[in-house]
């Protein structure tokens, strides 16, 4: 019978394909039979070889990776609305990949039983499932196939589309063929280049290239006057045009336009000009595959209209990490290139939010990031931390602002949270209430917390004073810190609180100098990172560089060697943590990256030799520091 | 005298009798084949007494998989009516689509019930509603076992004094919180839905906590 979900679960499907196909009363009437399946993030569909489910799957949220083989590579990422595990039960056979839910997901499985009728019947879906079996793509009109403009099945490399599992040596060329004839008029390209949004128009005779018209021709050619603009095609075209097969590399593609300086490269279907064209490679595409340039990352950012492409954008800033990490490049440099791009992606969003406010803000703002974000230390996307502050306003004025501000955090945190930051579990976010507040109201929070350190207390300052601008007003952030200097220096007992609460983490190895791991809970048996090893050094760099006054060095690697040139005589313990914090991060973000986590938990047994003895031997180096945090604020004072 | 230990002579329908019969199997402990009814009704007000249900939605939810040919949305026929309330549900007196009378639907409602678990967001009130129109058909109370999305929400917050849990959170806020549609927001199977989805990943970050049985929900919602 069909009811609200059923119905809502049709108008889902009507938007892809194949089902975009059939009409309203079919789609109803197959809603209905749909289960609804909800799979947490890492837990498996079905696995290579196994027996094929009576159903095949639409993804409704999240994501989904094939992967195939003892290597487990990602053949390819479903995202919403992608099908897959049907050519399974069309073709009766065993699953030939396996499906694995890349994030918490939600499936919509589909009764093979019910749907095969339609495929017999329906020409259309049919067709599609033949194309789409055909082409081994899941979906032959997603991606490279969008706008249909060529009818060549040809058979695309298994690699699947998503830039961060593109094997950076091949190349992908556009398939959106835009071609005209030799006798079409030189004012129609212009109209169709400029409708489909290309650069270069392909002339073509029987589907061969005979000549290629680019923006550029059309410049010198038509706008100087030299031709008409009703001139024919085949007057000013560029021939012979410079072919080549798809199986072209990057620095093949490269090579060829800068020896025969052209832009353009046209990919015939055996690489010859005498053979049917079936893509096209620009400048551009080339670019694009060159993805892991930072450059050009930062700037498809910041042209991002959308928060949805932010997300693909930052798939590509995790390869870019995946590939410093495998080229060995200096932590310090990666953790500066990826906070940068992380950045901006922030500042993008904030931007798309302000964009989507009905009003322009009352009063200028700022944007803080806080916690590991905040420090500049977040290489994996973890759960956000954030804070806003704003500018005084006549208290008549407070809670009409207050409001502004809030409803804008709501809007920036569900875009972090939509590109991947999940929302932080104890609420420390600007949309909370207690985190968006005016400056006046700041400080009198800032003065409570250090004037009556409680545990509380010391623990929220430990997060929020980590703070760092992500957007908006510095001069806010600036008085900020001058509050904070101020008042910690009236009340010094102040740095013995955070001191004690800096040495109470717990320690990292037992009595036999072996590691401790967690005794119970989810993460039984592994060993936390975070809260053992990587916490007490940030701790310790908090208040050592706060005693210090010193604002805007947030990074703890980085305070530390501020400490090291404050202090010429402990140079070298400063110099130890800041290089022992470097290391734990990278070898945090290995961890996270090897299990798609945050990678705060280790599992022990997992590592090599070498990687304890390196972790171990950053542990002396806590030790260290932490007597000599103990020493300092005569922490031994309070007790413990 | 009343003699409390006789047992009273009802002559209860045989849809009720049927529905009594699913608690005589032994309760499953595994929570993987427990057979879980997510539902919620749609009223004419928040009064217990004067209020009616104008609507009840339900799905069968079993691990993780809820089976849309198998949900419930049953649609009222009202003497009592509000009009404020029918602003925010848009269900019309006797418009829209085919309305049962009120027994009727409860003896879908049992049928469809079973021995389930039920969840609810904010539980108590779809279930004294119910009960009160069982009440009215000289029906005893729900037998199920009960959750409450509310309460197991609260479970998945941090314990720390630095952040207040709140008394209570609405559906529209674990809507927010878990990224969930609210499309059909305030359809009762719309709701359902919400409240299933919910459900299912409270469910799976309790597991992270090493919580696993159907024992210790029930203990916690």
């Amino acid at each position: 019978m069909k009811n609200t979900i059923s119905h809502r679960v049709a108008d889902f499907l009507k938007n892809f394909p194949p089902f975009n196909v059939l009409d309203q009363k079919d789609l109803e009437t197959l809603a209905v039979e749909i289960t609804i399946v909800y799979k947490e993030k890492d837990s498996v569909i079905f696995a290579e070889n196994d027996e094929p489910h009576p159903y095949f799957y639409v993804v409704n949220k999240g994501a989904v990776a094939l992967k195939k083989g003892t290597d487990k590579t990602i053949m390819d990422m479903c995202d919403e609305g992608d099908i897959f595990g049907l050519r399974p039960l069309m073709a009766q056979e065993n699953y030939k990949m396996s499906a694995k839910a890349h994030e918490e997901s939600i499936l919509y499985a589909i009764p093979i039983d019910i749907f095969k009728p339609y495929a017999q019947q329906n020409i259309a879906v049919g067709n599609f499932l033949i194309e789409s079996f055909a082409s081994n793509t899941r979906n032959p009109y997603s991606k490279s196939h969008r706008g249909k403009l060529y009818d060549e099945v040809n058979d695309v490399n298994p690699i699947a589309p998503d830039t961060h599992v593109l094997d950076l040596q091949s190349v992908q060329y556009s398939k959106k063929l835009v071609t005209c004839s030799a006798t079409t008029s030189a004012k129609t390209i212009a109209k169709r280049m400029t409708e489909k949004k290309v650069g270069a128009m392909l002339v073509v005779k029987d589907k061969v290239p005979i000549g290629i018209i680019t923006d550029k021709d059309l410049r010198n050619n038509i706008v100087t006057g030299k031709y008409p603009i009703t001139t024919k095609a085949q007057e000013i075209m560029v021939s012979p045009v410079i072919t080549y097969n798809k199986h072209l590399t990057i620095t093949q593609a490269q090579m060829a336009m800068m020896k025969s300086n052209i832009s353009h490269l046209c990919i015939t279907k055996d690489g010859t000009p005498n053979s049917k064209a079936i893509g096209i490679l620009s400048k551009h595409d080339v670019m694009v595959a060159l993805g892991n340039n930072p450059a050009v990352l930062i700037k498809a950012i910041k042209r991002a209209k959308k928060i949805k492409s932010i997300k693909q954008i930052r798939k590509s800033i995790t390869q870019l990490l995946q590939d410093y990490l495998d080229q060995n490049i200096p932590i310090k440099l990666t953790t500066k290139i990826i906070s940068e791009l992380n950045d901006a992606c922030v500042k993008q969003i904030i931007k798309l939010s302000l964009e989507e406010m009905p009003t322009k803000p009352p009063v200028k703002f700022a944007w803080l990031a806080l916690g590991s974000q905040g420090r500049s230390e977040q290489l994996l996307q973890t759960d956000q931390d954030n804070a806003m502050v704003f500018e005084n306003v006549p208290e008549g004025k407070l809670i009409e602002t207050t409001a502004y501000f809030l409803k804008l955090a709501k809007l920036i945190n569900k875009g972090l949270f939509d590109i991947g930051y999940d929302y932080c579990p104890a609420e420390m976010m600007a949309s909370n209430p207690n985190w968006c507040l005016s400056l006046e109201e700041w400080k009198k929070t800032i003065s409570h917390w250090i004037i009556n350190p409680g545990t509380d207390e010391v623990l929220l300052s430990s997060i929020f004073f980590d703070y760092n601008i992500a957007y908006g007003e510095v001069n806010l952030v600036n008085e900020l810190s001058e509050h904070i200097f101020e008042t910690t220096k009236k009340y010094p007992i102040f740095y013995l609180h955070l001191a004690s609460g800096a040495l109470q983490n717990p320690s990292p190895t037992g009595f036999f100098r072996q590691l401790l791991v967690e005794e119970d809970g989810e993460h039984k048996d592994s060993f936390d990172l975070k809260r053992r090893a990587l916490m007490p050094l940030t701790d310790a760099a908090r208040v050592l560089i706060l005693s210090h006054s010193v604002k805007s060095i947030n990074s703890t690697a980085e305070r530390f060697e501020k400490l090291a040139e404050l202090e010429p005589n402990n140079e070298e313990i400063f110099m130890a943590c800041s290089y022992a914090t470097r290391a734990l991060l990278k070898f945090r973000t290995k961890q996270g990256l090897l299990h798609n986590d945050s990678g705060r938990y280790i599992a022990i047994d997992k590592l090599t030799k070498e990687e304890r003895i390196k972790l171990k031997r950053t542990f002396k180096t806590i030790k260290e520091i932490q007597e000599l945090v103990s020493v300092r604020f005569k922490v031994s004072n309070l007790l413990r | 005298m009343i003699n409390f230990f006789k047992k009273k002579v009802n002559n209860y329908p045989d849809y009720w009798l049927e529905y009594e019969k699913c608690f005589n199997k032994k309760p499953i402990e595994d929570l993987s084949l427990v057979r879980f009814v997510v539902l919620d009704t749609e009223t004419t007000g928040f009064d217990y007494l004067n209020d009616r249900i104008l609507c009840i939605g339900a799905l069968s939810l079993v691990d993780k998989n809820i089976a849309l040919n198998q949900s419930l949305e049953l649609f009222l026929k009202q003497e009592h009516y509000n009009a404020e309330t029918a602003k925010i549900h848009g269900i019309l007196k006797n418009g829209g689509a085919s309305c049962i009378s009120e027994s009727a639907a409860l003896e879908e409602l049992l049928g469809f019930l079973k021995n389930a678990v039920i969840v609810a967001h904010h539980a108590i009130f779809d279930i004294t509603m119910i009960n009160r129109a069982l009440e009215r058909n000289g029906l005893p109370r729900l037998k199920n076992k009960v959750l409450d999305t509310s309460h197991l929400y609260k479970k998945t917050l941090l314990n720390s004094n630095v952040f207040k849990k709140k008394e209570h959170y609405s559906l529209d806020e674990l809507a927010e919180k878990f990224d969930i549609s609210k499309k059909d927001r305030h359809t009762a199977l719309g709701d359902a839905y919400i409240t299933a989805i919910a459900f299912l990943k409270i469910k799976s970050r309790l597991k992270g906590k090493g919580l696993l049985r159907l024992k210790d929900l029930l203990k916690m919602g």
